[in-house]
C-alpha cells in the first residue's frame, strides 16, 4: 500500500522507489493491481519521459493479464506517435513485445503495425534494435502483415555491415558495429523465406559474404569481447544461410568456416560450431562438406573437457551419419560410451540403437552393435531397445542363427547385464536350436547356462526366462526332465511371486500332459512381427523435442513389438471376429486369469484348445501391439468419418460390439418395446491410461429429429485405464425413418483430443413387435396390401451359405414372427410384424423365397406405407 | 526471451535474482540452488552455455553465464537469442556496474540492490534486451541520480 502511495508521489526518487518495490515483490495477480495501474496510467498520460519510461518498465517487468487489457490499446499509440522521445519509443516496443508474449489477444493489430515496420528505418539505433525484436515476433505469427519489413532490414544491415563504423553513434561495441542490432536484423529475416526480388537478394547474398569476410580478417582487438561479438553476427549469418539453404556457396563457405571454429581454442566457439553444423548436417548441399569434419569431432567427442560440447559433439555425429560412415560412427560412439558421462548415456544409447538399426548393412553387425550396448552400458537400454533387437531378429531369418550364437557367447561373460539375460533368454528360447548342432552348446549347456543367471535376475526376467525353458521343452526334449527338475522344485512351485508361481505351474503341467505335437503348436515359433518402425525414435524424439533430430523422416513411427506379452502361446489364439464382438466385456489386453474372450474362443473350437485354457501370460497379437502403442504415447487422432462398420451386424440383433480401436471399444446391448428403446452403450477403455474430459453425445439430422427422440444420459468425464463406462441411451420412434443418428465421442488421452462417430444401430425393425396369424389371415392380408407402391421386392445373391436355422434366427432376429407352415412351399420364409411408432402403426408382411441352386434370394415385402417397405427390405436384405 | 538472470556467489549465495517469467517463492529459492549446482561444479575454461535445469524448462532452455572473481552472472534464455549476444550483454552489464560503482565489487550489490536494479532495468525490460550501448545507459543511470539529488536537497533544504 505504501508502495501504491510512493507510486503516484510526483517526486522522482518516490515514484522510482514505488516502482522498483513493484517490479521486484508484486507478482502478477496482486489484489493491488487495479490501484497500481491507475498510477501507471497517470505516468503514460504525463508526457513526462522518465515517468513514462518508469510506467512502461512497470508493465513490461509485471506483464499480467490486467495490466494487458488496461493499457494493450494505449501503447501502440505512444509507440508510433511522432513526437514521442526515442528512449520512451524503445521501452514501449518492447514492452508491446511483452504483451503480446503474455497475452496475445489483448493487442489488437492494426494500422500501427505498418508504422510500427518503418521504426526500422529510425534515426536511432536502440529504436531499431527494440523494434526489430518486437517485429521478429510479430513477423512468427502472422508473417503476410510483415512482409514489407524483409526490404527495410536488408537495406539497414547492409548499411551496417557495410559502414566503416562512423555514423553508428555509440552503438560500435569492441570494433564491430551494432552488433546486437546485426543479430536481431539476421533473426528476423530468419522469419522468411529469401526474398524474392533478385536485387533485394543479391544485397542480401552480399551482406552474408561481407560477414563471411570480415570472419577471415585479422582482429581489430585482442579482447575477447571483440571476437564475441563479431562471431555472433557471424553465427546469426550462417544460421541464415541454412535457414535460406538455396546458395550453395554460401553453405559451403558456412561449413568451411564452421570447421575452422571446430578447432579454434575457444570452447564457446567450438560449441556453437558443433551445434550449428548440426543444422547444416541436414541441408543436401552442404551434407557433404559436413562429412569431411568426421575426424575433428570425434576427436572433440574423445578430448574435449566440456561436457556440453561432447553433447553437442554427439548430435553432430549423429545427424552427419549415413550409410558410408555409419559403422565408424557407431563404434567411435560405443568407445566414447564406456566412460561418457551419465547424464548423457540414456540418450547415446538410444541414438546408437537408432543408426544401428537404420544403416545396418548386414544385421550380424546390428546384433553385435546393440548386444556391446547391452554389455556397455547395460542400465541405460531401456525397454524399447531390446524389444527392437528381438523383433528385428524374429523377422530376419538370416540372423537367426548368428544371433543366437553371438547371445550364447555374450552370455558365458562371469557378469553379464540382466537386459542381455532377457534377450539371450528370448532369442535361445526360440532359435536355439540353429545352435544345438555343436557341442559346447548342446541344450543342456544353454539352459544350464540360462539358469546359471536365473537366481540373479528380477522378477519380469525370471518370467521369461520360465518361458524360455518351456519352449526348450519343445525344442530339445532330450533336456526335458532336466527343466521340468527345476519348474517342480519348491523355490518355483511355491514362489512368493504369482506370476512366477502361476508360470511355474501351469508350464510343468502343460510339460507333463501335453503330447509334443500340441506341445509343438503351443509353443511354435513367434511368427513375423508386423514390420513397424521403431519406438526408440520416439523416445528420443520424445526426450529431445522435435527440432534436435535432423535428419530423420518425420512420420510418426509406430512402435515394435514386445517381448514378454506375446511371449509363448499366442500366435495360436486367433478367434473369430464374430465371436469376439458378440462379447460386451472389454478385450482387455489382460495376462491372466478369466478373460471370457480367450475363454469362448477356446471352448467354441479354437484347434489349440491349451493356448487359452492355461490362461497363460497371453494375448492376441493384436492385443500386445496395443500395449506397446500405449507405451509409446502418441496416437494419431482419429479421422473423424462416421464409422458404420458394423452397423448391418445389429439389423438382427440387439448387442455387441458397434466399434473398437486401439484404445478404445463400445458395446452395445438394447431393449426394445413397442416404439420406445433404450440402449446401454458400454465404453471400454483399452489403455492402462485414464482417458480425460470423456463426453459422448447423440446427433441426428434434421429430418431425423422429427421422426425419432433420443437422448443420452451424461457420463463421467474420466474413464480410468481398463475400466468400462456405462451409457443409457433413450430413444422413442415418432413415425418411420430410414437414417440413423450419430454417437459423437470425444476424449483426451496422452494430451492428444481423439474424436470417434459411431452410428448407432437403431433402425426400423427394432420397433417390431411380431404378429402371429394363421394362413388364412396372412393371405388374406397379403391380398388387401396388393397396390403396386406398397410392395416391394428384391432379387439378391446369397452372401453367406443358405443355412435354414441361420435364417430362421435372423428372420426371428429381425423382429418379425416367423410363420411356419403358412407357405405352400415349405422352403419358403415368412413373416408377420406389426412397427410401433408414436403416431401409426404399420402392419408387415414378408416372404423370403430361398433358390439354393442359383444361391438367390426373392425378399418381398408388403406394408401399408411405401416408404416403410422400402427401407426394411433394404434392411433385410444386406442380411443374407 | 530472457526468463531470469540471477547473480549469486562462488557459495552460492544470491546477490540478485531477477525473474521475468512468475514463479512461486519456492521456486525461485530452488531454480537458484539448482543453477548453482550446475553452473559451479564446471571448470574455468570450459563453454559459457549449458542446458537449463529441469526446474527452469530443460534442454530447451540454455544457461549463459560467466564468472568474475567472487561472482557468477546467469542468464536464463530460451532459444530466440544469440547465445554469444547475451553473454556480450553481460559484460557490458558488468562494465556498466564497473562505471557506476567504480570498481564495483560484491559488496557493492549488496549495498545498493536499487541501483542494480535500476542499472538493470535500462538493459533488460521484461526479459527483452531493451539497451545495449553502455553509454546510452550510464547517461539514463546518470540522468536518474542527478534527479534524486537535486529532490533529496531540495528536502534537506
Amino acid at each position: 500500500m505504501e508502495a501504491v502511495n510512493l507510486l503516484s508521489s510526483n517526486k522522482y526518487t518516490e515514484k522510482q522507489i514505488g516502482y522498483l518495490f513493484i517490479s521486484v515483490l508484486v507478482n502478477s495477480n496482486s489484489d493491488l493491481i487495479s490501484l497500481i495501474n491507475n498510477g501507471i496510467k497517470n505516468d503514460l498520460a504525463s508526457r513526462n519521459p522518465t515517468f513514462m519510461n518508469l510506467a512502461l518498465h512497470c508493465i513490461a517487468n509485471v506483464g499480467s493479464r490486467e495490466m494487458a487489457e488496461a493499457f494493450a490499446s494505449q501503447i501502440p499509440s505512444i509507440l508510433v506517435a511522432g513526437d514521442t522521445m526515442d528512449s520512451v519509443k524503445q521501452s514501449a516496443a518492447l514492452c508491446l513485445l511483452r504483451l503480446n508474449r503474455t497475452s496475445p489477444d489483448l493487442v489488437p493489430m492494426g494500422e500501427w503495425t505498418a508504422r510500427v515496420v518503418h521504426l526500422l528505418n529510425d534515426q536511432h539505433l536502440g529504436v531499431v534494435t527494440a523494434a526489430a525484436s518486437l517485429i521478429t515476433t510479430l513477423a512468427q505469427k502472422s508473417p503476410e502483415d510483415f512482409k514489407t519489413s524483409i526490404s527495410l532490414a536488408v537495406a539497414r544491415l547492409s548499411r551496417i555491415v557495410t559502414s566503416a563504423s562512423i555514423d553508428l553513434q555509440d552503438y560500435t561495441y569492441y570494433f564491430v558495429a551494432a552488433p546486437w542490432l546485426s543479430v536481431k536484423l539476421l533473426r528476423l529475416l530468419q522469419c522468411y523465406p529469401p526474398p524474392e526480388d533478385a536485387a533485394l537478394r543479391s544485397r542480401l547474398t552480399e551482406c552474408l559474404e561481407t560477414i563471411l569476410n570480415k570472419a577471415q580478417e585479422p582482429p581489430k582487438s585482442k579482447k575477447v569481447q571483440h571476437s564475441n561479438a563479431k562471431n555472433a553476427v557471424l553465427f546469426e549469418a550462417i544460421a541464415l544461410i541454412i535457414h535460406h539453404d538455396s546458395e550453395p556457396t554460401l553453405l559451403v563457405r558456412a561449413c568451411n568456416q564452421l570447421g575452422q571454429f571446430l578447432q579454434h581454442r575457444e570452447t564457446n566457439l567450438r560449441y556453437l560450431a558443433l551445434e550449428s553444423m548440426c543444422t547444416l548436417a541436414s541441408s543436401e548441399f552442404s551434407h557433404e562438406a559436413v562429412k569431411t569434419h568426421i575426424d575433428t569431432v570425434i576427436n572433440a567427442l574423445k578430448t574435449e573437457r566440456d561436457v556440453s560440447v561432447r553433447q553437442r559433439a554427439v548430435d553432430l555425429l549423429y545427424a552427419m551419419c549415413d550409410r558410408s560412415n555409419a559403422k565408424q560412427i557407431v563404434a567411435e560412439m560405443l568407445s566414447y560410451l564406456e566412460n561418457a558421462d551419465y547424464s548423457i548415456r540414456e540418450e547415446m544409447v538410444l541414438k546408437v540403437a537408432i543408426l544401428a538399426e537404420k544403416y545396418a548393412v548386414d544385421y550380424t553387425w546390428y546384433v553385435d552393435t546393440i548386444l556391446n550396448l547391452i554389455r556397455i552400458a547395460g542400465d541405460y537400454v531401456s525397454e524399447e531397445v531390446w524389444y527392437r533387437v528381438i523383433q528385428i531378429v524374429i523377422n530376419q531369418d538370416d540372423v537367426q542363427g548368428y544371433a543366437a550364437k553371438t547371445v550364447f557367447e555374450a552370455l558365458q561373460a562371469p557378469a553379464c547385464h540382466e537386459n542381455l539375460v532377457k534377450v539371450g533368454g528370448y532369442i535361445l528360447g526360440e532359435f536355439g536350436n540353429l545352435i544345438a548342432g555343436d557341442s559346447r552348446s548342446s541344450p543342456l549347456v544353454q539352459f544350464n547356462l540360462l539358469h546359471s543367471k536365473f537366481h540373479l535376475c528380477s522378477v519380469p526376467t525370471r518370467a521369461l526366462l520360465l518361458s524360455a525353458y518351456i519352449k526348450f521343452i519343445n525344442l530339445f526334449p532330450e533336456v526335458k526332465a532336466t527343466i521340468q527338475d527345476v519348474l517342480r522344485s519348491d523355490s518355483q512351485l511355491r514362489n512368493a511371486d504369482v506370476e512366477l508361481q502361476q508360470r511355474a505351474i501351469e508350464y510343468l503341467r502343460l510339460s507333463c500332459i501335453a503330447s509334443t505335437d500340441i506341445l509343438a503348436t503351443v509353443l511354435e515359433e513367434m511368427p513375423p512381427f508386423p514390420e513397424r518402425e521403431s519406438s526408440i525414435l520416439a523416445k528420443l524424439k520424445k526426450k529431445k523435442g522435435p527440432g534436435n533430430l535432423p535428419d530423420i523422416d518425420d512420420t510418426r513411427w509406430n512402435v515394435n513389438g514386445s517381448a514378454e506379452h506375446s511371449e509363448d502361446t499366442e500366435s495360436t489364439n486367433k478367434s473369430p471376429p464374430s465371436l469376439m464382438a458378440d462379447l460386451l466385456p472389454t478385450n482387455r489386453p489382460r495376462p491372466a486369469s478369466s478373460s471370457p474372450t480367450l475363454l469362448s474362443a477356446g471352448t467354441m473350437g479354437s484347434s489349440h484348445p491349451f493356448t487359452d485354457l492355461l490362461n497363460l501370460n497371453s494375448t492376441p497379437s493384436a492385443g500386445a501391439s496395443l500395449l506397446v502403442d500405449v507405451l509409446s504415447d502418441i496416437s494419431t487422432p482419429a479421422p473423424i468419418t462416421v464409422s458404420e462398420d458394423n452397423f448391418s451386424r445389429f439389423v438382427c440383433k440387439n448387442n455387441g460390439v458397434i466399434y473398437e480401436d486401439q484404445l478404445l471399444q463400445i458395446g452395445l446391448k438394447a431393449e426394445y418395446r413397442q416404439n420406445l428403446g433404450r440402449i446401454y452403450v458400454f465404453y471400454g477403455n483399452k489403455t492402462s491410461t485414464q482417458f480425460l474430459s470423456f463426453s459422448s453425445s447423440v446427433t441426428s439430422s434434421d429430418t431425423l429429429k422429427t421422426q425419432l427422440n433420443v437422448h443420452a444420459k451424461a457420463v463421467d468425464p474420466t474413464v480410468d485405464g481398463g475400466a468400462q463406462l456405462q451409457q443409457v441411451v433413450n430413444i422413442e420412434c415418432l413415425s418411420d425413418f430410414t437414417d440413423a443418428p450419430v454417437l459423437d465421442i470425444q476424449f483426451r488421452y496422452g494430451g492428444t483430443l481423439q474424436k470417434i462417430a459411431v452410428k448407432l444401430p437403431v433402425m426400423l425393425n427394432k420397433f417390431f413387435q411380431p404378429t402371429e396369424m394363421t394362413s388364412q389371415d396372412f393371405f388374406q392380408r397379403w391380398k388387401q396390401l396388393g397396390v403396386p407402391q406398397q410392395e416391394v421386392q428384391t432379387i439378391f445373391k446369397a452372401q453367406h451359405p443358405m443355412d435354414t436355422d441361420v435364417t430362421n434366427a435372423k428372420i426371428l432376429g429381425f423382429g418379425v414372427a416367423l410363420l411356419i407352415g403358412v407357405d405352400p412351399n415349405p422352403a419358403n420364409f415368412v413373416g408377420a410384424g406389426v412397427i410401433h411408432t408414436k403416431n401409426t402403426q404399420v402392419g408387415c408382411l414378408l416372404r423370403l423365397e430361398p433358390n439354393t441352386q442359383a444361391q438367390m434370394y426373392r425378399l418381398t415385402l408388403r406394408t401399408s406405407r411405401e416408404s416403410v417397405s422400402q427401407r426394411l427390405c433394404d434392411l433385410l436384405s444386406d442380411q443374407f | 526471451m530472457i526468463k531470469a538472470i540471477l547473480i549469486f556467489n562462488n557459495h552460492g549465495k544470491p546477490r540478485l535474482s531477477k525473474f521475468y517469467e512468475h514463479y512461486n517463492e519456492d521456486t525461485e529459492q530452488q531454480i537458484i540452488r539448482e543453477t548453482f549446482h550446475l553452473v559451479s561444479k564446471r571448470d574455468e575454461n570450459v563453454c559459457n552455455f549449458l542446458e537449463g535445469g529441469m526446474l527452469i524448462g530443460g534442454s530447451d532452455y540454455k544457461l549463459i553465464y560467466r564468472h568474475y572473481a567472487t561472482l557468477y552472472f546467469v542468464f536464463c534464455v530460451d532459444s530466440s537469442e544469440s547465445e554469444l549476444g547475451i553473454l556480450d550483454l553481460i559484460q557490458v552489464f558488468v562494465e556498466t556496474l564497473d562505471k557506476c560503482f567504480e570498481n564495483v565489487c560484491e559488496l557493492d550489490l549488496i549495498f545498493h540492490v536499487d541501483k542494480v536494479h535500476n542499472i538493470l532495468a535500462e538493459m533488460v525490460m521484461g526479459g527483452m534486451v531493451l539497451e545495449t550501448n553502455m553509454n546510452e545507459i550510464i547517461t539514463q543511470v546518470d540522468a536518474q541520480n542527478k534527479m534524486e539529488k537535486s529532490e533529496v536537497t531540495s528536502v534537506l533544504a
